[in-house]
């Protein structure tokens, strides 16, 4: 169909464009075309999602790592613990979640060589990392990753995130990605001050199942960690049940046939 | 201490194992005028000794607020003394733009120790000569530290340096026991007690000393005259010996310090003031 040519070729031009003129750019003005830095995230993370709870933190991920639309690696683990009172959860590329691991154990390291009774707590450990990623994100090649950040401290609870670009923010449930569009909407209609453990984890499934159904780089094996003054503990992988049941999933063409 | 033939350099080496030119850096701080400090679980008070060189200048600042819950009070070289607050303040606020969170005053204590070591042990530098009395707040209460030109450093219950301290140190020796669970103005009192100590004889008043508090919930802040000038009135020790027992020398002295105080304050020709 000729409008359908016109639009393929416009686009073909545009790409071509593109390619040439970053060629002939000079490097005085060169733009990200011809950066050798992160351009792209290769190995990912789906959503992380934290919530408060009557003790402590609570946070859910899935094991899974992606591969662009492949589910490649499916026993990551993406929630981790920081020093003695924080947890922290990522979701984005898994290699510079190690590298962020990495320098985390470094910091944590320094602090306790100090060895004189203080320690850095969840709310110290958050603005380490959004200052981290920040200033990565202000030299054009950011560590492609946003995290949780949770924590009890002397009896303060703290959840924050931090995004790729130091977006950073505390509050009292947080999300990742898709987490943000799927999970949060539930977790602003049921989430409650004074939530149990058991409360919690029923809340963090709703949300995890909910994801499972319909992001697509979800797979059925999840963690759950929690994080109290007394420390934390990272559930052993398991996976939810589901219900493929509905009407519309058994005959998903039932409004449009021919389609798939 | 006499001139001898090991005390040109700093990283000299005397037979005894003595760096002389450290311990004539730390005389300096015993030719500064008198400091003191001290705290209690929750509250920590710094007061000075104000020196002017004559009627015409202004005080030397030896009070510097370093942070809302740190302070510092030195005694010695006044300019080496800026310099490391300073350097005291720039730490806090590295600290609170990474963490957000005030750094530990014990933290604080180290570097500013390592940094006076790194002096010690170069030859073509000195050694700061000036000693610290670093009060500030962190999570396990109010804490006081003093910090050495040598680069050692002592957590203290109180302590006072400079000239004429031992006097002070005398009188705090006697009653730091109960500064621990001491109310806030209690310890002022104390603080100014033990400045007087300091004074032999000349008499108390607000235009020639400085007092400064931290506490939990109270930021480092240093207290103007009229308030120092009413609590000396208020404790009244103006010019009386310190009382054994409080309330009855309070009592005797009640009327007699309220009428010195007021007329304190247009008798002396008070060196100029910031």
């Amino acid at each position: 169909m000729p409008s359908e040519q016109k639009l393929g070729s416009a686009i073909v031009d545009t790409v071509f464009a593109n390619m040439v003129s970053s060629q002939n750019e000079s490097s005085l003005l060169s733009s990200e075309g011809d950066s050798q830095r992160t351009q792209y995230p290769y190995v990912t993370g789906t959503s992380v999602i934290g919530i408060k709870y009557k003790d402590g933190i609570l946070m859910a991920a899935d094991m899974g790592g992606s591969y662009g639309s492949t589910i490649r690696y499916k026993s990551v683990e993406r929630l981790k613990q920081v020093g003695k009172h924080s947890l922290i959860g990522a979701s984005g590329e898994i290699s510079d979640f190690q590298e962020i691991l990495r320098y985390l154990d470094e910091l944590i390291l320094h602090d306790s060589m100090w060895d004189d009774g203080n320690s850095l707590g969840p709310k110290e450990v958050h603005n380490y990392l959004t200052r981290v990623l920040y200033n990565r994100r202000n030299k054009f090649d950011p560590l492609w990753n946003s995290l949780v950040l949770g924590g009890v401290k002397n009896g303060q609870k703290y959840l924050g995130s931090v995004s790729m670009i130091g977006v950073h923010f505390e509050d009292d449930h947080v999300a990742t990605g898709f987490g943000n569009h799927l999970a949060r909407p539930i977790l602003r209609e049921e989430w409650r001050e004074d939530l149990t453990f058991e409360e919690g984890v029923k809340l963090l499934e709703k949300c995890m199942r909910n994801l499972l159904y319909r992001d697509r780089s979800a797979v059925n094996k999840l963690q759950i960690a929690k994080i109290t003054e007394e420390g934390l503990t990272i559930s052993q992988p398991y996976s939810l049940k589901t219900f493929w049941n509905f009407a519309a999933f058994k005959n998903p063409t039932v409004g449009a046939e021919g389609s798939w | 201490m006499f001139r001898n033939q090991y005390d040109t350099d700093v990283t000299t080496w005397s037979p005894a194992g003595r760096l002389f030119q450290v311990e004539y850096d730390m005389e300096a701080v015993k030719q500064g005028s008198a400091a003191i400090g001290l705290r209690s679980k929750t509250h920590a008070v710094l007061a000075c000794v104000n020196k002017a060189n004559s009627e015409l200048s202004s005080h030397q600042r030896k009070i510097f607020k370093v942070d809302d819950h740190i302070g510092v009070a030195i005694a010695g070289l006044t300019a080496d003394g800026r310099v490391l607050s300073r350097y005291m303040r720039s730490e806090c606020i590295n600290y609170g733009y990474t963490y957000e969170s005030p750094l530990p005053v014990g933290r604080l204590v180290v570097q500013l120790a390592d940094k006076a070591q790194v002096c010690t042990q170069r030859s073509w530098k000195r050694p700061y000569g000036v000693g610290l009395l670093v009060a500030g707040l962190d999570e396990s209460g109010a804490h006081l530290y003093y910090n050495c030109p040598s680069g050692n450093y002592f957590e203290y219950q109180a302590f006072a340096i400079g000239s004429r301290s031992q006097a002070a140190k005398t009188y705090l020796e006697r009653k730091f026991e109960s500064f621990l669970e001491s109310s806030r103005d209690d310890l002022i009192k104390d603080a100014l007690f033990a400045i007087r100590e300091t004074l032999q004889g000349e008499k108390l008043t607000s235009t020639v000393c400085t007092v400064a508090v931290v506490g939990v919930g109270e930021a480092f802040n240093i207290l103007d005259q009229a308030t120092v000038q009413a609590l000396i009135n208020e404790f009244e020790i103006s010019g009386e010996q310190a009382p054994a027992t409080a309330s009855v020398a309070e009592e005797a002295a009640g009327d007699a310090a309220a009428d010195q105080g007021g007329a304190a304050a247009e008798e002396e020709a008070a060196p100029m003031d910031i």
